[in-house]
């Protein structure tokens, strides 16, 4: 007999909360949760009963492995601005989480993670399901908490919600151990809090930027390099009205792109190992660099001590932790990124004309623009990714897991907004994109969600192809297959002779009869006509797809700095 | 470069932890902690004696410190008027012959006889890290069956002096 979840009783449970799970449900609707990602188990069973007994308040996406749970909140939290909320049970429930706490905290993404957790008496005793989340978590959240007593439940969740979503954003792991979600709660709590040790500054400092004023006015070659900062603060118009108004070059990092429009005549494009030839040899030669929101990374920069060796370094961040961590920094400000603009907007300063700079660049552009040999038959992943981006009219939100089908994503489809693209940029998360499109799609359902994924990266996470076959949502999953870690493999060939140690993957499952065992449509494309036939349609409509296209396998990302070399020594950079 | 750096923390559970998982993880080299409660019932107060390279991993040392939601205030106070102290216990080998010969030891350093038994005795010192030392040295050849130090606890004193030099990488950066 098929057992039927029944229908949530319709009951005033929650006027009058009556376990500390039930006092949890209720913060979360005064936080305005309406998506929960998350897994159930024996720790957080109170929890799900009272969702279950909150009825319709909540869409609760049910993973299949908590790992897609939390990418998946990471997909909603980057599109949305939002904190994503995840559930999971103790011991291997929350374990199984610690991939995406890490890759939050790397790229900055609000989380609140409530992690089910042993009954207090039994904490420390090896008990079923017992594992240490707080001390497991500490070095990969911002901040997390284990709640002692039911009295402190709503603060808690409070000041979870507002340091993950506050100042530099990132994830908060929250561990309720079950005589918490289970105990009686009285109706109301004090809920109000008060962080002495936690003041995010915002407004820039006076003196430092008039000293970037200062700098700026005498630069000849300044340039902007701005990252995800600028899209977590909301500040591409401003941004936007900055550049044009000084005639200032731009460039992003990885999770940058889209904070600047891709088509703009002042973008020079991404930066770093896989950026443009432009953008790097602008960030070696410029004499002012103005780094909005960006951290540095040393994929990035490269050699440090070949990047930007003659500017002025100027570092606008709202954590001031991250101004002088890898580069000596001028003019350092520590501000959210549309206040710093507003300010720098205000003043009306002169600076000088960048004309010549800005032809030298665009030489550069002309000279060394991304290229690809495309041979008639077969498809080459960066014709892919174009036609991709022609098929959703360059505004779907794509998502990607790590390595080459990453990096053609990054350089081939043209952002032009923010809030497209999410990426695993500073952990690298192979698994990361599919779960994390399914959270995007919920976060922007107006836009067509696609997850750009290596044939590697999507048997990680491809057990969450059931949510597509329940929920039928409209994710579009383009598998780029090259039958091989794909990046790996590009390291073995150019750094290891050859020798490709474990990086093949021949044996692959069938994605499309895969596929269609969750009942999920699905094709396996071949040939550029094949693929010119059928993409428009399939990235239109309204149903989830599965596209197993298969790429040139021996193709390889360039341009490239290769590992220890400098901005201005990439190869790669004309067509062979 | 050894430095002298406090932090006043809210003593919410945790905290210690979090605080030694950044040293650790940002590789930065303790050489003690000390950690206890203060004039202020929830708050305590830490002092670390670490030692960096130069400026700028001092810096970051202190910027990371401050970004913990529970750290209230981070100072380095090197190169501040302070007073720094430590206790050492030290247990050393002696006979009923030799004990008034280490007392004459210990007492320009103001340390107190603890703790006597037949072959050993118990000296307790306090003071600047230095001192201690200097007396451990001292104490040495008699044999030290056991030591234990607390790690220097500091503070400023009341009065600083009205110029401060500060180092040339000095930033105002909070």
């Amino acid at each position: 007999m098929k057992v039927e979840a029944k229908m949530a009783m319709n009951t005033d449970s929650h006027s009058k909360p009556n376990t500390g799970a039930d006092l949890l449900v209720k913060a979360l609707i005064q936080e305005k949760v309406d998506t929960l990602f998350g897994y159930p188990g024996g720790a957080v069973l109170p929890i799900y009963d009272a969702i279950y007994r909150a009825g319709d308040g909540f869409e609760h996406i049910l993973t299949r492995h908590e790992q897609g749970a939390i990418h998946a909140a990471e997909g909603y939290a980057r599109v949305s601005g939002k904190p994503g909320v995840v559930i999971a049970t103790s011991g291997p429930g929350a374990t199984n989480l610690i991939t995406g706490i890490a890759d939050a905290m790397m790229d900055s993404l609000p989380l609140v993670i409530f992690t089910g957790q042993v009954a207090s008496n039994v904490i420390g005793t090896d008990a079923f399901q017992e594992a240490d989340v707080m001390g497991i978590t500490t070095p990969i959240t911002k901040h997390n908490y284990q709640v002692q007593s039911i009295s402190d439940l709503p603060r808690i969740v409070r000041e979870a919600f507002h340091i993950a979503s506050t100042g530099r954003p990132g994830p908060v792991v929250v561990d309720i151990p079950k005589n918490i979600s289970s105990g009686p709660a009285e109706e109301e709590y004090e809920s109000t809090f008060y962080l002495p040790g936690y003041q995010p500054n915002l407004k820039p400092n006076p003196l430092q930027v008039k000293k970037l004023e200062d700098a700026l006015a005498k630069a000849k070659k300044p340039v902007l390099l701005t990252g995800a900062g600028i899209i977590h603060g909301n500040a591409s118009e401003e941004l936007k009205e900055f550049a044009h108004h000084h005639g200032i070059p731009v460039t992003n990092t990885l999770l940058g792109l889209g904070g600047y429009p891709g088509n703009d005549e002042l973008f020079l494009g991404m930066a770093g190992m896989h950026g443009t030839y432009a953008a790097n040899m602008a960030l070696y030669e410029c004499d002012l660099l103005i780094n909005i929101g960006s951290r540095f990374d040393d994929r990035l920069t490269g050699k440090l001590e070949h990047f930007a060796p003659n500017a002025t370094v100027a570092h606008v961040d709202i954590d001031p932790a991250e101004i002088g961590k890898n580069i000596t920094t001028h003019i350092p400000i520590v501000a959210d990124s549309k206040e710093a603009l507003k300010v720098l907007q205000k003043h009306d300063v002169e600076s000088t004309n960048h004309g010549d700079w800005l032809r030298h660049l665009q030489e550069y552009k002309q000279e060394y623009p991304l290229w690809y040999n495309n041979p008639d038959e077969k498809m080459v992943p960066q014709w892919l990714m174009e036609k991709v981006h022609e098929a959703t009219n360059g505004d779907a939100v794509v998502t990607t897991d790590v390595g080459q089908h990453q990096m053609w994503a990054a350089q081939y489809y043209t952002f032009n907004e923010p809030n497209r693209w999410v990426t695993s940029g500073g952990l690298g998360t192979m698994g990361f994109g599919f779960p994390a499109a399914i959270g995007a799609y919920l976060a922007n359902p107006e836009k067509a969600s696609v997850a750009v994924v290596g044939d590697g990266g999507f048997q990680m996470t491809m057990q969450e192809l059931s949510i597509l076959q329940e929920k039928r949502y409209p994710v579009k999953v383009v598998i780029v297959n090259n039958e091989a870690l794909g990046m790996v493999r590009q390291w073995q060939e150019k750094f290891y002779e050859e020798r490709y140690s474990e990086s093949l993957l021949h044996t692959q499952p069938d994605f499309v009869k895969l596929s269609e065992s969750y009942n999920v449509n699905a094709l396996k494309i071949e040939s550029q006509q094949h693929l010119e036939e059928v993409l428009p349609e399939l990235m239109q409509n309204d149903e989830p797809v599965v596209l197993d296209c298969r790429v040139l396998q021996q193709e390889n990302v360039y341009p490239m700095i290769a590992p220890g070399k400098g901005l201005h020594e990439m190869i790669g950079v004309k067509p062979t | 470069m050894k430095r002298i750096i406090t932090a006043t923390v809210q003593n919410r559970s945790g905290v210690l932890n979090r605080i030694t998982g950044l040293l650790q993880k940002r590789q930065f080299n303790i050489e003690s902690i000390s950690v206890g409660r203060t004039e202020t019932e929830g708050i305590s107060k830490m002092t670390f004696v670490v030692d960096v390279e130069d400026f700028q991993k001092l810096e970051q040392l202190t910027k990371q410190l401050n970004k913990q939601v529970d750290v209230l205030k981070v100072s380095d106070i090197t190169e501040k008027a302070i007073v720094a102290r430590e206790l050492a216990l030290i247990k050393v080998g002696s006979n009923a012959q030799q004990r008034s010969e280490i007392q004459g030891i210990i007492e320009p350093f103001r340390a107190d006889v603890i703790d006597v038994s037949k072959e050993s005795l118990t000296v307790q010192a306090t003071g600047k890290s230095e001192k201690v030392e200097a007396l451990i040295e001292l104490l040495r050849p008699y044999g030290i069956k056991e030591l234990a130090r607390t790690g220097l606890t500091a503070f400023q004193r009341g009065q600083q002096p009205q110029v401060a030099d500060l180092p040339s990488s000095y930033s105002l950066l909070q």
